[in-house]
C-alpha cells in the first residue's frame, strides 16, 4: 500500500482530533504516569490553540472498551475556573469531563472486544486514507506498534515513538503541532522502516495495540 | 591415551621444575643432564605417537590435573608460523619450555652445532645442522662457504655413527642412495645421540613413506615453474588475494599448496585463457580477392589458397557438396577449381548462360545454391511473424546521395540489375558474416587437404542441423502459439494482471466459524492477562492521576531545557539520517556509506573468515590424520581471527593459543560479540545498526563451524575411546 498524496492546503489552520488513550490497564503499567502524560498533552493542546486562533481541538478519550468525546474547543467556553486557579479554564473543564468519563467506566469488565472492533478500526483508517486525513501516532508503549505504524504510513501521517518520555512535550510540539500546509515544505521524521507484517485480524499481533497513546490529526473541514 | 600422555608430560614438567628449584644451590650440570634425559623421553614419545604434532599442556599451572579435552595439538603449520615469524631457526624446545612460556615455536626438529666433513680426515666446516623428519639442512657459519646442504631424507640410505666410549670424535655418517657420504662431527655425544634418534626416526619414516591414505590427501608440494609464475601473477594482479595469501600462507596458517588447492579454477581459468583462444576467420570477403590480370594477355589468374577453399566451402555448401561428389571420381582437384573460377568469372554475363548450357558441371556453380536456400527458408520460418518490418524502413539511407552500395569501386549499375544485385549482395554479406561468427571447426592441420576440409565442414553442418531439427520443431510450435496470442486484441480481453491473488476459501462458513472460535479464545486470554491487575485498582489509579493533576496543576517547566535539547537533537539526527539513508539510492549499498576504514576492515575480515571456513569445511569428513590436524589448525585460527578482530597483539595471542582449550571455544565465541560490539561502537550511531546486520552472518558462520567442531569432537571421543585422536 502506498501512502496517499496529501491534499494541498493554502492556510495553516488545523482541526486536531486527539484520541487520548485512557486505558487504565495500560497506564497502570506504563513507565510514565498518566498525570505526567496529561500535563504534556494539555500543554500541547494549548500550544495548538495558541498557534492559530482558528485552530480547533477535539479530544476523544478511549478507554478499555469505550470512548467518549470529552472536549471540543468550538463549543461555547465554560467560564468557571478550577478551585485553586492552578489550571486554566480549558484544562479544568477537560479534566472534569475526563474524570466523569473515567467514572462512567463500567467497573464490571466485559470481555475485551478488541478483535471484533478490528474491522471498525480498519474502516476508520481506510476512510482517513480515502479522505486524505493524516493519522499521526505518538506511541509511548515499550515496543513499536506495527498497527499504528501502518496506519500512519498509509495516511501520510507521522509515527513517532519518543525515546525520552520526559521530553514528550517537545516531541509533540516539534512534530505533531506542524500544520498540514507547513508539512509540504518541512521535513518530519520518517520511520526508517515500517513493519509491514500483516497484523492478524483476530490473532495476538496487536496484543499491545491498546497500550498506545495515539492521536489523530484531522484536516480542517472546509 | 591422550589423557595419559598429558599426565605424563605434566609429571615430567613438574619434576623438572622441582629439580630446578631444588638444585639451585649448585648441581646445575646435574639438572641439565636430567633435563636432557627428560627431553629424550619426551621426544621419543612425540615421535612414536604423532609425528606431525607435539603435545602441549594447556594449563600453565602444572599442579592442576589436565583434562583430556583440554589438550590441543598444535600442528606443524602453527609451528611453522612461529618459526617464520621469528625469521630464524629455533633450537629444539622441550615442552617444559612451552609451559614456562619461553618457547616461541613448536617443532619436531633438531638443530645442533656441527662440523660438516666430506671425509673423515677433512677438518670440516663449522655450522648448524637442522634435522626435521623430512629433511636435513646444513648451514655453515660462514654464509659464503660452499658447503651448504639441503636434502630430503628419502635420498638417505644409511646412517652410521661413532660409539660413545670410543676415543673418536662423535660423528654421524649419512650415506645417500647415490653413494655419497655426509659426515657431521658433533660437539659431544649427547648431541650425537639426539640427532641419531632423529635420523633413525626420519629414515624409518621415509622407508614407509608411501602411506597411501595420508600422503595422497596432502596436496603435493611441487608445483611446476609455470604454475608458480601463474600464482605470482595472480597475486600481483589481485591485491585482495595477496592480502589473504600474506595473512595465511606467509604467516604459515595454510601451506602454499593448501591455499592454491582451493583456487585451482583460478589457475586453470587463467591457463585456458592463454591456450584456448582460437584464431577466428578473417572478415575480409572473398570477392575482394579478385583475380589478377596481367594486362597483356587475356589470361587471368585465380589464387586458390587453403584458406580461400575453406571459406568457399563454408559459405557455399553447394560447392562443397559438388566437390565431395565430383572429386576425385569425375575430375581432379585442379579441374574442379578451374571450373569454379571460370564460373565465378563469367557469372552474370551473357557467356555464362551459353556455357552453362554446354557444361553441366559448370552450370552447377552458376545455379543458385539450393542448400543455402533451404537453410534460409528454415530461418525465415523462425522469424517472429509479428515482426514489424515497416518500422525499420526509416533506417534505409540508400536513396540518399553518398549512401548506397559500392562494390568493386563502381556504383553505376543499371536499375534493372540493381534489385537482384542488391539482394544477392546483401545475402552474400550476411552469409559471410554468419560464417565468420560461427567460426570454424577446421584447424590449420586439416586445411592442407581439401577433401578433408569439405568433409569436416559437411559433418559439422550435419551435426548442427540434426541438433537444430528439434529446436526448429519446438520453435514452430511456439510460433503458432505466439500467433494465436497476438491475434487477440488486447482491448477486448479481460485484464489478467490481478495485483492480488483472489482469496479462495473452500468453505466460508467453516472458516468464519473457526475464526469466531479463536476470537473467543484469544479474548479470553487477553482478559485473564489484563486482569492480573484488578479492574477497580486500575480505574482507581487513573482517577487518582486525574485528580492529582487537577490539584497540583501543570509542572513548571513542563520540559527542562536539557531534555528539550536532547529531544530536538534526536529528532534532527533521525530526520537527517533517514533523509540521506535507505531508499534514497537503491544502487548504493550499505557498505558504501560506511567509513572506508571500517568498510575495508569488514571486507577483510569477511574474506579471511571465508577462506578459513572454506578450508575448514572442505576437510570434512575427516578421514586422515592430515585432515584432522588441518581442521584443528583451522579452528585455532578462526579463533585467531576472532581475537585479531579485537585487535589483540598477535604475540599475546599465541601465548593464549597455548592455553587454549577446546572447551573454551564457547568463551572465545562470546568474546567475538564483545569485539564486534567494539567495532560497532567505533562507527557512527546511525550506521551501527547496519554494521550489526553485516557482521551477523559472519558470527553465524563462525558459530556453525565451532558447533560442528564441538559436536564432532564429542562424537569422536565417544567412539574412539582411548586412541589419541582417532588415528593412532
Amino acid at each position: 500500500m502506498t501512502s496517499v498524496q496529501s491534499k494541498l492546503y493554502a492556510d495553516d489552520v488545523s482541526l486536531v482530533v486527539v484520541l487520548l488513550d485512557a486505558n487504565p490497564f495500560f497506564w497502570a503499567t506504563s513507565s510514565i504516569s498518566f498525570s505526567q502524560f496529561l500535563s504534556h498533552v494539555l500543554a500541547f493542546l494549548n500550544s495548538i490553540l495558541l498557534l492559530n486562533q482558528l485552530n480547533q481541538v477535539v479530544i476523544i478519550a478511549t478507554g478499555h472498551n469505550s470512548c467518549d468525546c470529552i472536549y471540543d474547543s468550538s463549543s461555547p467556553p465554560q467560564t468557571h475556573s478550577s478551585e485553586n486557579g492552578a489550571l486554566p479554564a480549558l484544562y479544568a473543564h477537560l479534566l472534569q469531563r475526563l474524570e466523569e468519563y473515567s467514572e462512567g467506566f463500567p467497573i464490571r469488565a466485559t470481555p475485551s472486544t478488541a478483535p471484533s472492533e478490528y474491522v471498525a478500526i480498519m474502516n476508520a483508517i481506510f476512510s482517513a486514507q480515502r479522505s486524505m486525513v493524516p493519522i499521526d501516532s505518538c506511541y509511548v508503549g515499550a515496543h513499536n506498534s506495527a498497527f499504528l505504524q501502518q496506519a500512519s504510513h498509509i495516511t501520510g501521517g507521522v509515527y513517532v515513538k519518543p525515546q525520552h518520555t520526559d521530553g514528550l512535550f517537545q516531541y509533540l510540539v516539534t512534530v505533531f503541532a506542524t500544520d498540514l500546509h507547513s508539512r509540504s515544505f518541512l521535513q518530519l521524521p520518517r520511520p526508517a522502516g515500517v513493519d509491514f507484517r500483516a497484523s492478524s485480524v483476530f490473532g495476538q499481533a496487536q496484543g499491545d495495540a491498546s497500550s498506545a497513546a495515539d492521536r489523530k490529526r484531522k484536516a480542517p473541514e472546509t | 591415551m591422550r589423557r595419559r600422555r598429558g599426565r605424563l608430560g605434566l609429571r615430567a614438567a613438574r619434576s623438572v621444575r622441582e629439580a630446578e628449584i631444588g638444585d639451585r644451590g649448585g648441581g646445575a650440570s646435574r639438572v641439565r643432564g636430567r633435563m636432557r634425559r627428560e627431553r629424550r623421553v619426551r621426544r621419543k614419545e612425540g615421535m612414536e605417537r604423532n609425528q606431525h604434532s607435539i603435545p602441549i599442556d594447556i594449563n600453565s599451572n602444572p599442579n592442576q590435573p589436565t583434562d583430556s579435552s583440554c589438550c590441543v595439538v598444535l600442528s606443524n603449520a602453527v609451528a611453522d608460523h612461529f618459526r617464520r615469524r621469528g625469521g630464524r631457526e629455533y633450537p629444539y624446545l622441550n615442552p617444559e619450555d612451552w609451559i614456562a612460556g619461553k618457547a616461541n615455536m613448536a617443532s619436531g626438529q633438531v638443530t645442533k652445532r656441527v662440523k660438516y666433513k666430506s671425509s673423515v680426515k677433512d677438518p670440516g666446516t663449522p655450522g648448524r645442522l637442522l634435522l626435521t623428519l623430512e629433511k636435513l639442512v646444513f648451514k655453515p657459519n660462514n654464509p659464503n662457504s660452499a658447503s651448504k646442504l639441503n636434502m630430503e631424507f628419502r635420498y638417505i640410505k644409511n646412517h652410521k655413527y661413532t660409539k660413545e666410549g670410543s676415543n673418536k670424535a662423535p660423528m654421524l655418517n649419512l650415506t645417500s642412495s647415490q653413494g655419497a657420504s655426509y659426515i657431521f662431527e658433533f660437539e659431544n655425544y649427547d648431541d650425537l645421540q639426539v640427532c641419531k634418534e632423529c635420523v633413525g626416526k626420519a629414515l624409518s619414516k621415509s622407508v614407509e613413506a608411501p602411506k597411501p591414505a595420508d600422503t595422497s590427501e596432502v596436496p603435493s608440494e611441487q608445483p611446476t615453474t609455470e604454475e608458480l609464475l601463474m600464482r605470482m601473477n595472480l597475486l600481483r594482479e589481485n591485491s585482495e588475494l595477496q592480502k589473504l595469501h600474506k595473512r595465511f600462507v606467509i604467516d604459515g596458517i595454510l601451506t602454499e599448496a593448501e591455499f592454491w588447492a582451493t583456487r585451482k579454477k583460478l589457475l586453470s581459468g587463467n591457463s585456458s585463457r592463454n591456450t584456448k583462444q582460437r584464431v577466428g576467420l578473417k572478415s575480409i570477403m572473398l570477392s575482394e580477392s579478385r583475380p589478377a590480370a596481367d594486362g597483356r594477355t587475356n589470361k587471368v589468374t585465380f589464387n586458390v589458397t587453403p584458406e580461400i577453399v575453406r571459406e568457399i566451402f563454408a559459405e557455399k555448401p553447394a560447392v562443397r557438396q559438388a566437390y565431395l561428389n565430383l572429386v576425385p571420381n569425375k575430375m581432379t582437384d585442379r579441374d574442379f577449381w578451374t571450373k569454379y573460377c571460370r564460373a565465378e568469372f563469367i557469372q552474370g554475363t551473357q557467356a555464362a548462360v551459353a556455357e552453362a548450357a554446354e557444361d553441366e558441371d559448370l552450370a552447377l556453380f552458376l545455379k543458385p545454391d539450393d542448400i543455402l536456400a533451404r537453410e534460409t527458408r528454415q530461418k525465415i520460418r523462425c522469424v517472429d511473424p509479428t515482426l514489424d518490418m515497416e518500422a525499420d524502413q526509416g533506417d534505409d539511407y540508400t536513396h540518399l546521395p553518398d549512401h548506397g552500395i559500392a562494390r568493386d569501386g563502381s556504383k553505376d549499375i543499371t536499375d534493372s540489375q540493381n534489385e537482384i544485385y542488391r539482394r544477392t549482395l546483401s545475402q552474400d554479406l550476411n552469409r559471410h558474416a554468419a560464417v565468420i561468427l560461427e567460426g570454424t571447426t577446421v584447424d590449420d592441420e586439416q586445411l592442407r587437404d581439401t577433401q578433408s576440409v569439405a568433409e569436416a565442414l559437411a559433418r559439422s553442418k550435419q551435426g548442427h542441423d540434426s541438433a537444430n531439427e528439434e529446436a526448429y520443431a519446438n520453435a514452430n510450435q511456439e510460433r503458432l502459439q505466439r500467433i494465436s496470442q497476438l491475434m487477440e486484441i488486447e482491448d477486448l480481453r479481460e485484464s489478467d494482471d490481478h495485483p492480488l491473488a483472489p482469496l479462495s476459501i473452500k468453505d466460508p462458513r467453516d472458516y468464519f466459524d473457526s475464526q469466531q472460535a479463536s476470537v473467543l479464545k484469544t479474548s479470553a486470554g487477553v482478559e485473564t492477562m489484563k486482569c492480573s491487575l484488578s479492574t477497580r485498582e486500575a480505574y482507581g489509579s487513573l482517577r487518582q492521576s486525574i485528580s492529582h493533576i487537577k490539584a497540583a496543576g501543570l509542572t513548571d517547566p513542563i520540559v527542562t531545557p536539557e531534555v528539550a535539547l536532547k529531544v530536538l537533537s534526536v529528532l534532527t539526527q533521525n530526520i537527517s539520517s533517514t533523509k540521506f539513508g535507505l531508499g534514497k539510492n537503491p544502487g548504493e549499498s550499505v557498505l558504501d556509506r560506511l567509513p572506508s576504514a571500517v568498510k575495508d576492515e569488514l571486507l577483510y575480515h569477511w574474506m579471511s573468515i571465508q577462506e578459513l571456513l572454506r578450508h575448514y569445511w572442505s576437510s570434512y569428513p575427516i578421514t586422515t590424520t592430515y585432515l584432522y590436524t588441518k581442521v584443528k589448525t583451522m579452528i585455532l585460527f578462526l579463533i585467531f581471527i576472532v581475537a585479531y578482530n579485537g585487535k589483540f597483539k598477535v604475540d599475546l595471542l599465541f601465548c593464549n593459543l597455548q592455553h587454549l582449550q577446546v572447551s573454551r571455544l564457547k568463551d572465545a565465541m562470546s568474546k567475538i560479540d564483545l569485539q564486534l560490539q567494539e567495532m560497532k561502537e567505533s562507527v557512527q550511531p546511525d550506521l551501527r545498526h547496519q554494521v550489526t546486520l553485516l557482521v551477523r552472518p559472519m558470527q553465524q558462520a563462525l558459530d556453525a563451524a565451532m558447533q560442528h567442531y564441538d559436536a564432532d569432537l564429542q562424537k569422536r571421543s565417544a567412539r574412539s575411546g582411548e586412541r589419541p585422536n582417532g588415528y593412532a
